[in-house]
């Protein structure tokens, strides 16, 4: 069952990742992205992360994409020369089985009988809870530097938006 | 039956590389923008395999770290596309080229 789970998810994830990267408007990515970003969700739910799933559809399907969206209609563009960048077609055509050749081996080599199985984990595993308590005691300072970079960001959009500085 | 957790890694790679493939090809800055967080999404999903796997509640610091780096990333890239727009009228990476000399 959690197999038969996971290959659907998968199958949905990876078929909306190839049509994001193939289609031609930007609107149909986006959408198509955001499908990819919903079978995530499942999958981390399925890995008990439920805080993690809820955050992924709140933060990045939710706020991010709609942020997207919300330029791509703002911009309103038309593909005028095809989609494909110009630049060393060739060159980058190799750069990339090079890349997916190599992750694929150094993936498919791993034992699957030496990788960790399963942990058993207690109820509070990937809760508000749990997460909250590490959050704010081993990885406060990760914390606290993430609000010192959202800071910069805002201030960075700002700047960047306005049109006259 | 459990998933193998290189099931997982698998899925995470290949999603990985799909964004690397729209990275380099794609023509619009924003659609490269969205490949870059599916690049993002694939490496989430193997920290949280592996925090599963492992017990250790680390990858989900982790992936909320990345979370909160891809909402910086939003705001200030989509603020550099639509500046970028506002001087060039276009969001095509090929003419994008002041910074070539």
């Amino acid at each position: 069952m959690q197999l038969l789970m996971f290959y659907g998810f998968a199958f949905f994830a990876l078929f909306a990742a190839v049509g994001m990267v193939m289609s031609r408007q930007p609107v149909m990515s986006a959408l198509l992205l955001i499908v990819n970003m919903f079978c995530l969700a499942g999958l981390y739910a399925q890995l008990d992360a439920h805080l993690i799933a809820i955050l992924q559809l709140i933060v990045y399907a939710g706020a991010i994409m709609v942020l997207v969206l919300f330029v791509i209609m703002l911009l309103n563009l038309r593909e005028k020369q095809g989609i494909i960048s110009k630049h060393q077609v060739a060159l980058q055509a190799v750069g990339i089985m090079a890349l997916g050749f190599f992750i694929i081996t150094v993936v498919s080599r791993l034992n699957p009988a030496k990788l960790p199985a399963p942990k058993q984990t207690d109820a509070t595993f990937g809760t508000v809870a749990a997460i909250g308590r590490i959050l704010f005691t081993d990885y406060l300072l990760p914390f606290e530097i993430a609000s010192v970079l959202l800071l910069a960001a805002i201030v960075g959009a700002v700047i960047l938006a306005k049109s006259k500085v | 039956m459990q998933v193998p957790l290189n099931h997982y890694l698998i899925l995470s790679g290949l999603l990985f590389s799909i964004g690397v493939v729209g990275v380099l090809t794609r023509r619009n800055a924003l659609i490269v923008y969205m490949c870059i967080e599916l690049m993002l999404n694939g490496v989430n999903l193997s920290f949280i395999a592996f925090s599963r796997y492992l017990g250790d509640m680390g990858g989900h610091m982790f992936t909320f770290m990345v979370m909160t780096v891809a909402a910086a990333e939003a705001a200030v890239g989509l603020a550099i596309i639509i500046s970028l727009f506002r001087n060039r009228q276009t969001v095509d990476v090929d003419d994008v080229n002041l910074l070539k000399g």
